[in-house]
């Protein structure tokens, strides 16, 4: 198909190198990274040979895989775990943020007045704040939500709330000169206008949603109290298990890595139609 | 000259329909000192197709967002006749202005939706008005697939969905090529002859305010006020034969001497025409 469109087409030379560029973007733009990455792991594993590096300092790549399919009951059931804090966090997180947002939007007054407080909990670092929620609440699951939901709201509510207040001022005179009362406006208008914003935000969170997790756990764990990802790296630390160390930090990575991937396809197909971030460049 | 006369008796131009519509005495004035009209006096009559015609700065559309109720009158008063008030009103925008995450159907529909019509009532007065500006058939676009043009079209059909009897456009279509442009106006007119609402059309061209209107009202700036008015009386309809006729021409010449005068009383303090 394409060999008949070359002859078919004939392209001047310009036309040409551009097309050829990008042939090689779109191969390069999934060999590169993966090859670098290759090389990276060949790399470490070399220098562990080279430089004789005990295991339990740097475990070479091969014993970290080793580790993380021997230990897989282990390592699985604290990734669980884990992902059930993140994701109970980022619902948390949605609603609280697009709630707060949808309530600032109703009135400037609302948000001057209660926007600092959101500023404060978000600049305030989580693992400072913990040892009062530790006080406060009882409850580990809970302890642990209230940590990551705090970490992950804020870029929820500060991009929705700039969303719902960015709509173009003359689709709010149509909506105005329609009669359109103040549900429909937000239904129909504002908050399809943020939904570009929101999922902006939302992939930001579910990154730190997982980070928040993990921070809690670590804190959590440190008292013994915890059984997610976190408190396994903490134990591997003390024993001085590298390998099982390693394994769960790749477990943690390849967690995150997950999470924005899927943020980020859910993104491309609610604005795929309409758009500018989402819509291919047309020259 | 014998056309700024015309302007003192506005009530005798080429009016047949009653009276909808009496500006009397309007001025407006921005909380940051600016007159952006001042004592402006302009009767529309039912079925009028007029226009406002001026420089940048001459208060035209501050005046269509006071008709439309987007905007409060410093002074004066808007006189409302005829069993009509502002849910009677179609407006468009420069810009489409139009939903970018919804397709055409349902940005027709907006209106509708607003007033509590369902899809499936609103359906048939969605699916003529798309007919009406020769957009059968893209009722699934989004705007992002649509030219320029078409994007205007469904503006209008958007405002015309709820069968206005006054329509406002505010300069709808100054980001258009020429060829575009006057297809639009083509079918503007031919929407406007067979539905016979009045319209209040906001621009800066001479040319395009003498081939649609009946009356032509030249502003002038600095402050804002009507400066002129001129009787447009070629008969409708009108087509790419007037546009290109000598009637045409003249007419355009009586607006642009108008519009020249317009802007000369605004040079200076004290040259005020002759």
């Amino acid at each position: 198909m394409t060999a008949i469109e070359d002859t078919v087409l004939k392209l001047d030379p310009e036309e040409a190198r551009r097309v050829r560029q990008e042939r090689l973007e779109r191969i390069g733009r999934w060999v590169l990274p993966l090859a670098i990455m290759v090389l990276a792991i060949w790399l470490w594993d070399r220098i562990c040979v080279w430089n004789e590096i005990p295991q339990y300092i740097l475990p070479r790549p091969g014993v970290v895989l080793q580790t993380l399919h021997d230990d897989a009951g282990l390592l699985f059931s604290s990734l669980l775990v884990t992902l059930r804090i993140t994701f109970l966090s980022l619902l948390l997180a949605v609603i609280g943020g697009v709630g707060l947002a949808v309530l600032f939007a109703q009135s400037k007054w609302v948000e001057m007045s209660f926007f600092p407080f959101a500023i404060v909990l978000q600049v305030t670092p989580i693992v400072a704040i913990f040892p009062l929620i530790n006080i406060y609440i009882n409850n580990q699951t809970t302890k642990l939500l209230l940590c990551a939901w705090i970490v992950a709201f804020f870029p929820i509510l500060s991009n929705t709330t700039l969303g719902l207040n960015s709509v173009d001022r003359n689709l709010r005179d149509l909506f105005k000169l329609n009669g359109a009362t103040r549900w429909q406006q937000l239904r129909y208008l504002r908050l399809p206008a943020a939904m570009p914003y929101f999922l902006g935000g939302l992939k930001i969170a579910g990154g730190l949603s997982l980070i928040g997790a993990v921070v809690a756990e670590f804190v959590a764990g440190a008292q013994g109290q915890s059984s997610g990802l976190a408190s396994r790296i903490i134990e591997a630390g003390y024993r001085l298990n590298a390998p099982r160390l390693f394994a769960a930090l790749i477990l943690i990575s390849l967690t995150g890595i997950l999470i924005f991937l899927v943020l980020s396809l859910v993104s491309h197909l609610i604005l795929r139609r309409w758009h500018e971030s989402a819509l291919k460049q047309e020259r | 000259m014998k056309l700024e006369k015309v302007a003192q008796a506005p009530a005798t131009a080429s009016g047949e329909g009653p009276m909808l519509l009496a500006l009397r005495n309007v001025g407006k004035v921005f909380s940051n000192g600016v007159t952006a009209l001042s004592d402006v006096d302009l009767t529309i009559r039912e079925g009028d197709f007029l226009s406002l015609l001026g420089p940048s700065g001459c208060g035209k559309s501050t005046a269509l967002r006071l008709i439309a109720g987007l905007s409060t009158p410093t002074s004066g008063l808007l006189d409302w006749r005829g069993g009509i008030d502002r849910s009677n009103i179609g407006f468009v925008f420069q810009e489409p202005t139009l939903l970018p995450w919804a397709n055409v159907f349902d940005n027709v529909w907006l209106p509708l939706r607003l007033k509590g019509v369902s899809r499936a009532k609103a359906e048939p007065a969605v699916m003529a008005m798309l007919a009406r500006v020769h957009l059968n058939g893209f009722e699934n676009a989004v705007p992002r697939e649509l030219s320029g043009g078409m994007k205007m079209r469904v503006s209008i059909a958007r405002a015309m969905v709820t069968k206005p009897r006054i329509l406002l456009m505010d300069e709808p279509f100054a980001a258009l090529d020429e060829i575009t442009r006057f297809k639009l106006n083509n079918d503007l007119l031919e929407l406007w002859q067979d539905e016979r609402f009045t319209v209040v059309f906001v621009t800066h061209s001479v040319f395009e305010s003498v081939f649609l209107s009946s009356r032509v009202v030249v502003m002038a700036a600095r402050p804002g006020r009507v400066h002129g008015e001129l009787a447009v009386d070629a008969p409708y309809p009108r087509d790419e034969v007037f546009r290109t006729s000598p009637d045409y021409a003249a007419l355009c010449r009586q607006a642009s001497d108008v519009l020249v005068n317009a802007i000369n009383s605004t040079a200076g303090p004290h040259h005020d025409g002759h």
